[in-house]
C-alpha cells in the first residue's frame, strides 16, 4: 500500500486536521514528560477502576467529541447556508454528516450519559463501587479506544460517508469500497463490547448494592432511569453487535448478508439497525429524564410529583422502544396493515412521556424555583422538548409521515428532542454534579451567558428546519435551491450561536477552576439524595459508614435527624478493589486487531486477538481480590475532607 | 421565559403565511391533498397540547419563582401525587393518539388504491427505475422511456411501480403526495395524481451517495390531449433504446434529460430478485470511483 493511499491527501482541510492532531500530540507529550506526570497518569487515571474517575474521563472525552460532533455540524451548516457554496464538495459533504451523527450518538451523548451515572449512581444508591470495578474499566476503554478507531477515519484511510445508519447496500463493499466504512464497524463494534457491559454492570450493581432499606421503590429517579436504560443496553445492544459482525463478514469476507448479489436482503440490514437503534434512542434520552428530574426537584425545592408514575411510564417507554423500529420505514412498502400497527404504538408513546411532562409541571407547583444555571438547562428542556415531542408523533402518522420522511422535517424533529433532551440534561447533570467531581462550582455568570447563547442559538436553528422540510427539502444533499436559502441562513446563524455557547461553557471550566470558590462541604446545592452525604472531594471508598434508608430523599431525612455518613462508633475496615492496567492494555491490544481489520491486514488482526485472549488468559489466573482500608485511614481522610 | 412564549404566535404566523407557498401544504393533487389534510389536522392537536403545556409551564415558573420576600406562601414541599389528576392527564393522552390514529389508518388504506379521478381512465402504469444517480421512467402501455423528466395527464391516477437498480433510493413528488422507497429486488407501488398543470420537482429523497443531491428530475402534468401529443412525438421522434446503450447509462455518473421510444423493461426488471444484480455485476468497479462533485459544476454526462 502506497503511503498517500493510507493517508488522506488532496483536502486542506483535512491537512489542517493533521496538522493539530500532530501539535496537540507533541504539546500533550511534552507537558507529561517536562513535568513528569507519565507516572501519575498511569497510577491515577490509566490504571484506575474507581468509578468516580471512570465517570470523569468519560465526560472528558464526551466534551472532546461534542467538540468534534459540532464542528463537523458548523461546516455543514456553512456549506448549506448559501445555494451556490462550494466550502465542501459533495464526497467530503458526505463523510462529515456520518460522522457528524455517529460521533454524537455513539461517542457523545451515550458516554457522557454513561459517565454522569458512572460519577453518581454508585453515591446514590449508598455503594461503595459498581458490582464489577475493573469491568467498569474495561468499558471504558472500548469506549475510548473504539471512538479514537473511528476518529483517525478522517486522516487516515478515509471516513465512512455513507450516513450513520449505514444503509445496504450503499455502506456494502461493493458500492463502498476502502476502510471508510470498516472504521464506522469496527469503532462501533469496539464500543459497543464497552456499552453492553455497563448495561450489565449496572444492572447488577442497583439491583445488588443498594443500602440497606433502600427498596425498589425508594431509590433516587435517576438510579431508576439508569436501571431502565442498563435493561435497554442488555437487550438492544446484541443486535448491534451481530448485525456489524454480519456486514463486517460481507465487506471483508466476502458473504453475502446484505449485498445485492446472491441471495443477499438488502433491507434485512435497515431492520436490524432500527431494532437497535430505536431502542437506542431511549438509552440517551431515559438518564436525561432522569437528570431533570434531580435537578428540577432539587431547585424546586420540592419533592418530585407523582415518583411511581414517573417510574413506571419510564419502565412503559422502555417496553415500547423495542415496537416501534418500523416507524423508521414507513416509506418501505410494507403495507396499510403493518404500518397501522407501527403507527399507533409510536404515538403511544407520547402517553407515558406526556405523563411525565405533566409531572414536572406539577413538581413545580408550590414550589420555590431557584434559576440556577443547571435548573436553567432542566427548565428550558420543557417547552423545547415538547415542540420536540409533538412534531414526533406528527411523523408517527404513516400517512403524513409520506410527506416528512427524510425531509429537514425529521431533521428538525430529532434535533429538538436530542438536543433539548440529551444534550441540556448532560449540561444540567454537569453543572449541578460539577462540584461533587471537582470540588468547586462552575460560574453562574458564565454560565448563564453560555446557556442562552446555546438555548436561543438552537431555536433558530432548528426551528426553521420543519418549514424548510415541509417545503420540500431533503436531508443529506450538500446543496440547496435559492428558495430555500432564507431560513437556510437563519439555520446557520443558530448553529453558531450555539457554537459560541458552547465556547463559553469551556472557558467557564477554566474560569471556574482559577477562580471559583473551593467546596467547603459536600453538600453543594442542598441536596436531597445520597451523593451529597459524601464529603468533597469524595473519599475514594465512598462512604465510610452506609446509612439506613427510610426515604425517597435519603439525604433529606438524614439532615433532618441529624444523621451523617461518618459515624467513628461504626466504623469498620472497607474493602475495595486494586488498581489495575489489564483493562487498558487489553483494549490497546483490540484496537490494533480492530485496526488491522479495517484494513484488512489479516496478520495484525490475528495477532491482535491472540494478544486479546492472552490477556483474558492473564486475567483469569489473577488472584488480587483488592484490598482493606484499615478503620485508621478512613478516621484521617474523613476528618480532613470533612474538615473536623 | 418570554421567549419561549414569543415563538409561538411567530410559528402561527409562519405556518399561516406560509401555506400558500410551502410545497407540502399547497398540494396539486388529491394525494398530496389528503395528506396535507391529515397534517393541518394533527397540527391543530399539537397546538392545543404545545398551548397547554406552554401556558402551565409559564404559570408555575413566574408564579412559583424564588423571589425576595415571598417567605413560605404558598410553599409545600411535599406534595408527591394527586391520583385524579394523574388520571386526567394520562387518558387525554390516549384521547387524543385515538383522535389521531383513526384518520392515520383510515388514509393509510386509502393511499393503497388509486386516488378517484374526474375521467374513469385505469391508472397511468409508470416504472420508476432508479439508478446511482438518475431516474429512468418507462411507460408500458406506451413503449417509451425518460431520463430524469416525466410527463404526466392531469386528472388520471398514475401508478408508479417503483424499484432501484442499485442502491436503495426514495421518489418523492411533494407537490402531488408522499414517498415511497425504490430497492432492487422488489417493486413497490405508490399512487400519485396531478390536478393541475404544471411543472413539479421531484427527486430521490433517500441518501444513495456522491451524486445524490443531483438524482432530480422535473415532472410535467399537463392536459390529457398535450400528453398524447407528447407520447406520440416521442414514439415517433426518440431513438429506439439498445440494451448497450442502456447498460452503458446504468453506469454511475450523472446524465442529462433524454428520451427513447422503447423500454429497458423487455431485458430487465430490477424490482424483480432475478433482475436485482443487473447493474452491479456489469459496473461492480465504477461504484467505488469518485465524481468529484461540486455545487454548480457542468454535470459530467456520460453519453457512450
Amino acid at each position: 500500500m502506497q503511503l498517500d493511499e493510507f493517508f488522506v491527501t488532496g483536502e486542506p482541510l483535512i491537512y489542517a486536521g493533521m496538522v493539530s492532531i500532530a501539535l496537540v500530540t507533541a504539546a500533550t507529550i511534552f507537558i507529561l514528560t517536562y513535568f513528569k506526570k507519565w507516572g501519575w497518569l498511569w497510577r491515577e487515571w490509566l490504571t484506575t477502576v474507581d468509578h468516580k474517575k471512570i465517570g470523569i474521563m468519560y465526560i472528558l472525552s464526551a466534551l472532546a467529541m461534542l467538540f468534534r460532533g459540532g464542528v463537523d455540524a458548523l461546516m455543514m451548516r456553512t456549506q448549506l447556508a448559501f445555494p451556490d457554496m462550494n466550502f465542501l464538495n459533495s464526497q467530503h459533504y458526505n463523510e462529515i454528516f456520518t460522522t457528524h451523527g455517529t460521533v454524537m450518538i455513539i461517542f457523545m451523548a451515550m458516554p457522557f450519559l454513561i459517565g454522569l451515572m458512572n460519577v453518581i449512581v454508585p453515591l446514590q444508591i449508598g455503594a461503595r463501587d459498581v458490582a464489577f470495578p475493573a469491568l467498569n474499566a474495561l468499558s471504558f476503554w472500548s469506549f475510548l479506544f473504539g471512538a479514537m478507531l473511528f476518529n483517525i477515519s478522517f486522516v487516515i484511510g478515509g471516513s465512512p460517508d455513507a450516513g450513520w445508519t449505514s444503509y445496504t447496500p450503499l455502506a456494502g463493499a461493493a458500492m463502498s469500497p476502502g476502510p471508510g466504512q470498516n472504521f464506522y464497524l469496527l469503532g462501533l463494534q469496539l464500543s459497543g463490547i464497552g456499552t453492553l457491559a455497563t448495561g450489565i454492570n449496572f444492572m447488577v450493581t442497583i439491583i445488588k448494592m443498594r443500602a440497606p432499606g433502600m427498596k425498589m421503590f425508594k431509590m433516587p429517579i435517576f438510579t431508576w432511569s439508569t436501571l431502565v436504560t442498563a435493561f435497554i443496553i442488555v437487550f438492544a445492544f446484541p443486535i448491534l453487535t451481530v448485525a456489524l459482525a454480519l456486514m463486517t463478514i460481507d465487506r471483508i469476507f466476502g458473504s453475502q448478508f446484505f449485498t445485492l448479489t446472491g441471495e443477499g436482503l438488502p433491507m434485512m440490514w435497515a431492520n436490524l439497525f432500527w431494532m437497535w437503534g430505536h431502542p437506542e434512542v431511549y438509552i440517551v434520552i431515559l438518564p436525561a429524564f432522569g437528570i431533570f428530574s434531580e435537578v428540577i426537584a432539587t431547585f424546586a425545592r420540592k419533592q418530585l410529583f407523582g415518583y411511581k408514575a414517573m417510574v413506571w411510564s419510564m419502565i412503559l417507554i422502555a417496553g415500547l422502544s423495542f415496537l416501534v423500529w418500523v416507524h423508521h420505514f414507513f416509506t418501505m412498502g410494507a403495507g396499510a396493515f403493518v404500518n397501522s400497527v407501527f403507527s399507533v404504538s409510536t404515538m403511544l408513546i407520547a402517553v407515558p412521556t406526556g405523563v411525565k411532562i405533566f409531572n414536572w409541571l406539577a413538581t413545580l407547583y408550590k414550589s420555590k424555583i431557584q434559576f440556577t444555571v443547571a435548573n436553567l438547562w432542566a427548565l428550558a428542556f420543557i417547552p423545547s422538548f415538547v415542540i420536540g415531542g409533538v412534531t414526533g408523533v406528527m411523523l408517527g402518522m404513516a400517512a403524513a409521515d409520506y410527506q416528512f420522511h427524510n425531509s429537514y422535517f425529521l431533521v428538525a424533529h430529532f434535533h429538538y428532542v436530542l438536543i433539548a433532551g440529551t444534550v441540556f440534561a448532560c449540561f444540567a447533570g454537569l453543572v449541578y454534579w460539577y462540584p461533587k467531581m471537582f470540588g468547586h462550582k462552575l460560574n453562574e455568570k458564565i454560565g448563564k451567558l453560555s446557556f442562552w447563547f446555546f438555548l436561543i442559538g438552537f431555536h433558530v436553528c432548528f426551528f426553521p428546519q420543519y418549514f424548510v422540510g415541509l417545503d420540500g427539502m431533503p436531508r443529506r444533499v450538500f446543496s440547496i435551491i435559492p428558495e430555500w436559502m432564507p431560513l437556510n441562513v437563519i439555520s446557520t446563524v443558530g448553529a453558531f450561536g450555539m457554537g459560541i455557547g458552547f465556547v463559553i461553557f469551556v472557558y467557564n471550566i477554566y474560569y471556574s477552576f482559577r477562580y471559583s470558590e473551593r467546596e467547603k462541604t459536600g453538600d453543594s446545592w442542598d441536596g436531597r439524595t445520597l451523593e451529597w452525604a459524601t464529603p468533597t472531594p469524595v473519599p475514594f471508598y465512598n462512604f465510610a459508614t452506609v446509612p439506613h434508608v427510610e426515604d425517597h430523599d435519603a439525604f433529606l431525612d438524614m439532615k433532618k435527624k441529624g444523621q451523617t455518613t461518618f459515624d467513628e462508633e461504626k466504623l469498620e475496615p472497607i474493602h475495595m478493589p486494586s488498581s489495575t492496567g489489564q483493562p487498558f492494555i487489553m483494549m490497546g491490544i483490540m484496537f490494533i486487531a480492530s485496526f488491522g481489520l479495517v484494513f484488512e491486514w489479516l496478520w495484525m488482526a490475528i495477532a491482535g486477538l491472540v494478544g486479546v485472549l492472552i490477556m483474558m488468559g492473564i486475567r483469569s489466573f489473577d488472584y488480587d481480590d483488592g484490598f482493606h482500608v484499615e478503620v485508621d485511614e478512613i478516621k484521617r481522610t474523613e476528618r480532613s475532607a470533612r474538615r473536623l | 421565559m418570554k421567549k419561549w412564549l414569543t415563538l409561538l404566535p411567530l410559528s402561527l404566523v409562519l405556518l399561516l403565511s406560509g401555506c400558500g407557498q410551502i410545497t407540502v401544504l399547497d398540494p396539486k393533487g388529491p394525494v398530496a391533498e389528503s395528506q396535507k389534510e391529515l397534517i393541518i389536522y394533527s397540527i391543530v392537536f399539537m397546538l392545543v397540547i404545545v398551548l397547554v403545556v406552554f401556558a402551565l409551564f409559564t404559570y408555575m415558573v413566574v408564579r412559583f419563582r424564588d423571589r425576595p420576600g415571598r417567605g413560605n406562601k404558598d410553599y409545600n414541599p411535599n406534595i408527591h401525587g394527586n391520583t385524579p389528576i394523574e388520571i386526567v392527564w394520562t387518558v387525554i393522552p390516549i384521547i387524543i393518539v385515538t383522535a389521531l390514529s383513526v384518520p392515520t389508518v383510515q388514509t393509510l388504506y386509502e393511499l393503497e388504491k388509486p386516488p378517484e379521478s374526474t375521467n374513469d381512465e385505469e391508472p397511468l402504469v409508470i416504472y420508476a427505475t432508479s439508478a446511482d444517480w438518475k431516474w429512468f421512467f418507462s411507460y408500458p402501455e406506451q413503449g417509451i422511456e425518460t431520463v430524469n423528466y416525466l410527463h404526466i395527464p392531469t386528472d388520471r391516477a398514475v401508478e408508479f411501480r417503483l424499484s432501484s437498480a442499485d442502491s436503495m433510493a426514495s421518489l418523492w413528488i411533494p407537490a402531488l403526495g408522499g414517498q415511497k422507497y425504490n430497492m432492487a429486488g422488489m417493486q413497490n407501488t405508490l399512487y400519485l395524481q396531478a390536478d393541475e398543470p404544471g411543472v413539479y420537482d421531484g427527486r430521490n429523497s433517500n441518501f444513495n451517495g456522491e451524486g445524490f443531491a443531483r438524482q432530480t428530475f422535473e415532472v410535467y402534468a399537463e392536459s390529457d390531449e398535450e400528453f398524447t401529443n407528447w407520447v406520440e412525438e416521442t414514439q415517433s421522434e426518440a431513438p429506439e433504446l439498445t440494451q448497450d446503450q442502456y447498460n452503458a447509462l446504468l453506469k454511475p455518473g450523472l446524465l442529462d434529460k433524454m428520451a427513447f421510444s422503447s423500454t429497458h423493461l423487455e431485458w430487465v426488471k430490477h424490482g424483480t430478485l432475478p433482475g436485482m444484480d443487473y447493474a452491479i455485476k456489469r459496473h461492480r468497479d465504477a461504484y467505488g470511483k469518485t465524481l468529484h462533485l461540486k455545487n454548480g459544476e457542468e454535470e459530467d454526462t456520460h453519453e457512450e
